[in-house]
């Protein structure tokens, strides 16, 4: 018991210091979910911190921002363009990419190396670098400002980070797997649906919560081949120019804020194990 | 290695061959010859776009705040990701300390834009203080400051932690992983030896992380070169906080200039080809080890 106590007491100041921390860590998003249900008059106000003097006092809380944001603003079309660019842009990238992983790590052809050395480059080559030319082509093939052509630009764009990872992953597959099955007569086809695919589901969530919250989050690229047309905009395009117009009105900013942020929210806490799997696998690995 | 005909891995790769080809490796090509070219891409004008980013003020002002960045941003994600890594190994609740720090990884850099501008959110004196960091200030008699406007070092600093407070998971998630992997034994016995905790930190754990640590390093260097979100949101590049990519994509959708923005996408470039090369040489020790 007193080792106890002197154990907390000498650690006393190791848990405040990281309380503290937590505590500043969180604490703007605790403002911006609060001031998401507070009424414009109250934002105006007063700061979001003074709910804490009565916080079950529920007369205090509205759904009117939302109701808002979601019907009048536009958020809620915003988010079905989110989630339709999203979800193909996940699927696509992860679907040509596993095929390239295989044959790179099973697989011998002439240049293998030469174009995985390629590859490695051009995970960090700046999309910056890309979008002029691919956007004159969009406007040609008549493709720029369309869900089509955002997906297409995912996916390469995607791609070098998802063979990357997968590559990783299903290089380091025991090779008897290989030898035996080959013998058996299967086919490369085969072994890639029956036992890669299988074996790899681990690595393929990883990538997919990665590409998925890559998209999702999105703003660059969705601004440059999509543009701001309510019709197509996803949230982040239409969340940053609200910014601008209703630059002072809280209540509605963090409103539609947190529409953009509750599914990746979900997302990321219900899977962070295979999220933190595919962050060591990309980086600590490479 | 399985056996195939000679054709099947080409079909296999030739997808995302094609896919790669088409958005990366040759749009790069042509940027860097368009970025020779004036703004329509019409007529040669040699390396002027060139003369035109090194000389601008804007441009000017744009490199010393992605230079900024870089020496506020790296130092302070890594260095606070390692810290939290390790004190938050000590406690029961690490978990859960982890989780609060990693995620704002989860969150839209626009997100963090409005959730952060309402943090610095500024009224006069008169007015209540809604944003957190006047209300403190006000708290304690001090006056309201527009952080976001006082140029050039509170507002950029206001958005670099910004950066911080989204990358730190990141950097801590990895560097935390790489601190569990020392035996514990290690550092057991020099406890033994009575060395204090500081000193363990400095002459073992530190020297064995160091790897990891530059792998850290890198990956957040390349990242801030190309810090765009953040302040097209916040500040949109206002009261001297521009950015090389946000000037590169005004110089593309606002002013049409496609010669100059593609100069600035081929400098942004330079100054991440170190990192690339890099990166290619880690991947050819490590093919080496295998």
């Amino acid at each position: 018991m007193i080792k106890k106590l002197v154990s907390v007491f000498s650690h006393g100041p190791l848990h405040l210091v990281i309380i503290f921390v937590a505590l500043i860590w969180i604490l703007p998003s605790v403002g911006l979910l609060i001031t998401s249900f507070r009424s414009s008059a109250d934002v105006a106000a007063s700061g979001w911190w003074t709910v804490f003097e009565h916080p079950f006092n529920f007369t205090r809380y509205t759904l009117e921002n939302y109701q808002e944001v979601i019907l009048k603003i536009g958020i809620g079309r915003a988010f079905l363009n989110t989630l339709l660019i999203t979800i193909p842009a996940t699927i696509i990238p992860i679907l040509i990419a596993s095929f390239a992983a295989y044959a790179f790590a099973w697989m011998e052809f002439p240049g293998r190396r030469f174009l995985f050395v390629i590859l490695v480059g051009l995970l960090v080559v700046p999309l910056q670098m890309t979008m002029i030319p691919v956007l004159r082509i969009f406007n040609k093939l008549g493709i720029a400002g369309t869900f089509p052509g955002i997906w297409f630009a995912h996916t390469g764009y995607g791609l070098p980070l998802i063979i990357y990872l997968l590559y990783n992953f299903i290089s380091g597959l025991p090779s008897e797997l290989f030898d035996s099955s080959s013998i058996d007569g299967a086919t490369p086809f085969q072994i890639f649906t029956r036992m890669v695919i299988p074996l790899s589901l681990p690595a393929l969530a990883s990538v997919t919560i990665f590409q998925f919250l890559w998209v999702w989050n999105d703003l660059l690229i969705a601004l440059v081949y999509l543009g701001g047309t309510p019709a197509v905009a996803p949230l982040t395009v239409r969340i940053s120019a609200l910014v601008g117009s209703y630059g002072q009105d809280w209540e509605l900013l963090t409103a539609a804020a947190f529409v953009s942020m509750a599914l990746p929210l979900v997302l990321f806490l219900g899977l962070q194990r295979y999220f933190v799997k595919g962050i060591l696998a990309g980086s600590v690995k490479g | 290695m399985i056996h195939t005909k000679k054709i099947t891995p080409w079909l296999y790769i030739s997808p995302a061959a094609f896919l790669l080809f088409f958005f990366l490796v040759y749009p790069s090509i042509n940027t860097v010859y368009i970025s020779f070219f004036n703004y329509n891409s019409e007529i040669f004008i040699g390396i002027k776009n060139y003369l035109y980013c090194f000389t601008n003020e804007i441009m000017l002002s744009s490199f010393r705040n992605n230079a900024l960045w870089v020496i506020l941003f790296v130092p302070l994600t890594v260095s606070l990701g390692l810290i939290i890594a390790v004190l938050a190994d000590r406690v029961k609740y690490e978990s859960m300390v982890k989780s609060i720090i990693f995620m704002p990884m989860a969150i839209s850099f626009v997100g963090a834009g409005v959730i952060w501008k309402f943090v610095y959110a500024y009224r006069p004196v008169s007015a209540a203080q809604t944003g957190i960091l006047n209300a403190v200030r006000s708290f304690f008699q001090l006056e309201p400051l527009p952080w976001l406007i006082i140029r050039p070092w509170l507002n950029n600093f206001c958005l670099v932690m910004v950066g911080v407070w989204i990358w730190t998971g990141f950097c801590m998630v990895i560097l935390s992983a790489s601190y569990k992997g020392i035996p514990h034994e290690l550092l057991e016995a020099a406890r033994v030896d009575g060395a204090t905790e500081f000193k363990i930190f400095w002459k073992i754990i530190l020297p064995l992380m160091k790897p990891t640590v530059a792998v850290v390093a890198t990956t957040m260097t390349i990242n801030v070169l190309k810090v765009f979100d953040i302040v097209y949101v916040m500040t949109n590049g206002n009261f001297n906080t521009e950015v090389v990519a946000n000037r590169m994509y005004k110089e593309m959708f606002i002013f049409r200039n496609y010669g100059r923005a593609s100069a600035i996408a081929v400098i942004l470039l330079m100054l991440i080809i170190p990192m690339i090369i890099i990166n290619i040489q880690r991947f050819r020790e490590q093919e080496a080890i295998r």
